[in-house]
């Protein structure tokens, strides 16, 4: 590991429990360089997460990390950043996590525009319990619970974020990292609610169950799947069929919650 | 000194209560019958410079509860029967990670959407045992609008002292009621915060009994000791383990902690049971229906004297235990199927004859209705 | 000048999980694989793009620093 990066980790917890190839080690690192690139204070940081493989993640980083109940991680870190706004709230979760068990919470924190960093760890699986369809699976993809293929129709999150009232929404992938970490540090930066829906690689569960068991076999389906936001506009609806768009989706700047939260006791106080 | 006397509903009592205690943040989510309790945070704690959250459901209400208790603030929520349902998953994790917090529960009809409106008692089983696993628990329950504000404070307190998650077992009558309370000079209040770690302590293990009382001290995020949390089994570093012996260890002082201290958690009072042949239990509500037909009893010259509990869970088995050998009947009048007497019955270890008086229709149990079936427990065999 | 010479792409063996994602997608092909263990073989083509460092999902790869072991 990088030296300048080593303060970050509790290192003595390395290595992580992931398997092999899986794209979470590489997010997380690409949220750990964002938070270096942008010389956030550590010690005002406070990393939250659900249930799962991604929601792991925190328990090897250095910083207050809280790892919650499966899909509640956003209801923790609503209390966390009302009760002390001045600490930076960066949820970890993943897509069964935030979009099926969590999805409540999850457009209701994007509803209030909640100065909180939400970065889904998407591989389209639930890896922790080996291999089931979640809300991200595609259709037609196979899961243990999906053995003719997945009837679902998936979520695209970053247009249910935007919908649900998120300020910032974007997607990357464990591909294109430099491009992700740039992603995550404009929504660490904004204020207000972002999204950050970064697609992960599953070789173990995912992959095995769909033809494509080994990590590079995986990463060369997420290249050559992506398309960038700009592109994207271009193409009709069947050209996109399958394609995954990536970039920048919305930027808006409109009042946060504890700000606004700020004013309640202003007004509160006043009228005693 | 300085007290002044007010008209006050139960659940206004609880929300005086709970900023006198030092509550500053509160999560909620709408519910009858312990809405007021909701209403009265959001317009109150802004003014003391606290956050009140209208959360999407009450799963979210307790989770920020417990993301703000871990920031720093005292923290409550309210709730009924269904939501407390829905609180369950995530007081299992203040259980288990020790955050300090206060659930109200005001008890109404059940099971499932039940009786909304209308009062019950049948929580006392799910106040205890409601979330998986075996967790530590302190429930207290107010009988007074009174009551309510003290009991609510010593909710904050205990929860703060113990780091356990602590309930507010209320039921509509006393939620709903209003009487005339005098609030406490607030300077006369005792107030317990939570213990703070050594702030020039180098590593800090969050979950180390330091001072050998089984209650680690409890650093707030973002104060300069940055540490981890969660809901696995963890070691002293809190970090996860899934060794047997780590596990029997903090269970064991989960658990320690409330019951190595039961003379300062269990609360009851006893009323007349120096003389008695038989004894009323009773909580809530339903303890003043039993002090009335005690009063009236006693006019008549029968030897019946009442244990209101205060504190239900631990439960105060030594309050059976200690009283004397002229005892001859435990009645426990509860407004449920029978909950809190298979307590009684385990505590009278036969020593007592053991009956109930149950009222599960969304009815009080009235005082004639205690009366006659006392003469009839008193009169048997 | 000096860090000309003395640059270098360290993989820290113990961390490694030989997953192959640096070898099969380093734009200069500068790793070649031992049974799964990427090898440096190829380092006067490094670009330092260090995208094989960014996309290490254990982070054994440290491309033109100094290793911490």
């Amino acid at each position: 590991m990088r030296k300048e990066l080593e303060k970050y980790f509790r290192t003595e917890k390395l290595p992580h429990i992931w398997c092999p190839g899986c794209g979470h080690g590489i997010l997380t690192g690409a949220v750990v360089r964002a938070i270096d690139n942008l010389k956030l204070d550590q010690g005002k940081i406070c990393i939250v997460s659900g249930i799962g493989c991604s929601s792991r993640a925190p328990g090897y980083l250095n910083f207050n990390t809280l790892h919650t109940t499966h899909g509640r991680a956003l209801a923790f870190a609503t209390g966390i950043k009302l009760a002390k706004p001045e600490l930076k709230v960066i949820v970890l979760t993943g897509d069964g996590d935030c979009a099926a068990i969590g999805g409540n919470h999850f457009i209701h924190a994007c509803r209030r525009n909640i100065d909180i960093t939400t970065v889904v760890f998407n591989n389209n699986i639930y890896g922790m319990t080996s291999g089931q369809y979640s809300p991200m699976t595609p259709q037609g993809a196979f899961a243990t619970t999906a053995p003719y293929g997945n009837i679902d129709r998936s979520f695209d999150l970053c247009k249910l974020a935007q919908s649900a009232g998120a300020t910032y929404v974007a997607r990357g992938t464990v591909y294109h990292i430099p491009q992700l970490i740039k992603l995550i540090e404009k929504a660490l930066l904004h204020k207000g609610f972002s999204l950050i829906d970064a697609i992960s690689i599953c070789p173990t569960y995912f992959g095995r169950k769909n033809k494509m068991s080994s990590p590079v076999r995986m990463m060369e389906f997420i290249k050559d799947a992506c398309i960038p936001a700009k592109n994207a506009e271009k193409l009709t609806k069947e050209e996109l069929a399958g394609k995954i768009v990536i970039g920048e989706f919305y930027e808006e700047f409109a009042p946060e919650y504890t700000e606004e939260y700020a004013k309640v006791i202003e007004k509160a106080r006043e009228g005693k | 000194m300085n007290s002044k006397a007010i008209l006050m509903q139960g659940n206004e009592a609880c929300v005086e209560g709970a900023i006198a205690a030092g509550m500053r943040f509160y999560a909620g989510y709408p519910i009858t019958p312990s809405t007021e309790i909701a209403e009265l945070s959001a317009e109150k704690l802004p003014k003391v410079g606290g956050k009140f959250i209208q959360m999407e459901d009450e799963i979210a209400s307790m989770g920020a509860v417990i993301g703000a208790s871990l920031a720093g603030l005292k923290a409550m929520t309210a709730t009924s029967g269904p939501g407390f349902s829905l609180k369950q998953e995530n007081i299992g994790f203040a259980c288990l990670t020790e955050v300090p917090c206060v659930i109200v529960n005001v008890q109404r009809g059940g099971p499932s959407t039940g009786l909304p409106t209308l009062p019950a008692q049948g929580d006392v089983m799910q106040a205890r045992w409601g979330t998986h696993g075996d967790h530590p628990i302190i429930v207290v329950s107010p009988s007074y609008v009174k009551e309510v504000y003290e009991l609510t404070i010593r909710a904050f307190n205990l929860s703060e002292k113990y780091r356990v998650p602590c309930i507010l077992l209320m039921d509509e009558v006393v939620a709903h009621m209003r009487e005339k309370v005098e609030l406490p000079d607030p300077s006369s209040i005792k107030i317990i915060n939570r213990k703070k770690p050594d702030p020039t302590i180098k590593e800090y293990e969050p979950y180390k009994d330091c001072d050998g009382d089984g209650i680690p001290p409890m650093a707030n995020f973002g104060e300069g000791i940055p540490f981890h949390v969660t809901g696995l089994i963890h070691d002293i570093t809190g970090f996860p383990s899934t060794s047997a012996t780590v596990t029997e260890a903090l269970i064991t002082r989960l658990m320690k902690k409330i019951y190595d201290n039961l003379d300062d958690i269990l609360d009851y009072e006893s009323i007349f049971t120096n003389d008695a042949d038989t004894v009323i239990i009773s909580f809530g509500s339903t303890a003043r229906s039993v002090m009335r037909a005690v009063q009236i009893m006693r006019r008549e010259g029968q030897k019946i004297g009442m244990l209101r509990l205060k504190t239900i869970w631990p439960f105060a088995h030594r309050a059976i235990q200690e009283l004397s050998s002229q005892v001859k009947n435990l009645i426990v009048a509860e407004m449920n199927f029978g909950q809190l007497v298979e307590m009684v019955k385990a505590s009278a270890e036969g020593r007592f004859y053991v009956a109930g008086i149950n009222k599960f229709n969304g009815e009080l149990i009235a005082p004639n209705e205690i009366i006659s079936r006392t003469r009839e427990v008193r009169s048997r065999a | 000048m000096m860090a000309e010479k003395t640059f270098s792409i360290h993989v820290n063996d113990r961390a490694c999980k030989r997953c192959g994602i640096c070898i099969a997608f380093c734009p200069k092909k500068v790793f070649s694989s031992e049974n799964g263990k990427p090898v440096v073989t190829n380092l006067e083509a490094c670009i330092k793009c260090k995208l094989c460092e960014l996309r290490c999902p254990d982070y054994a790869i440290v491309v033109g620093g100094e290793e911490n072991e």
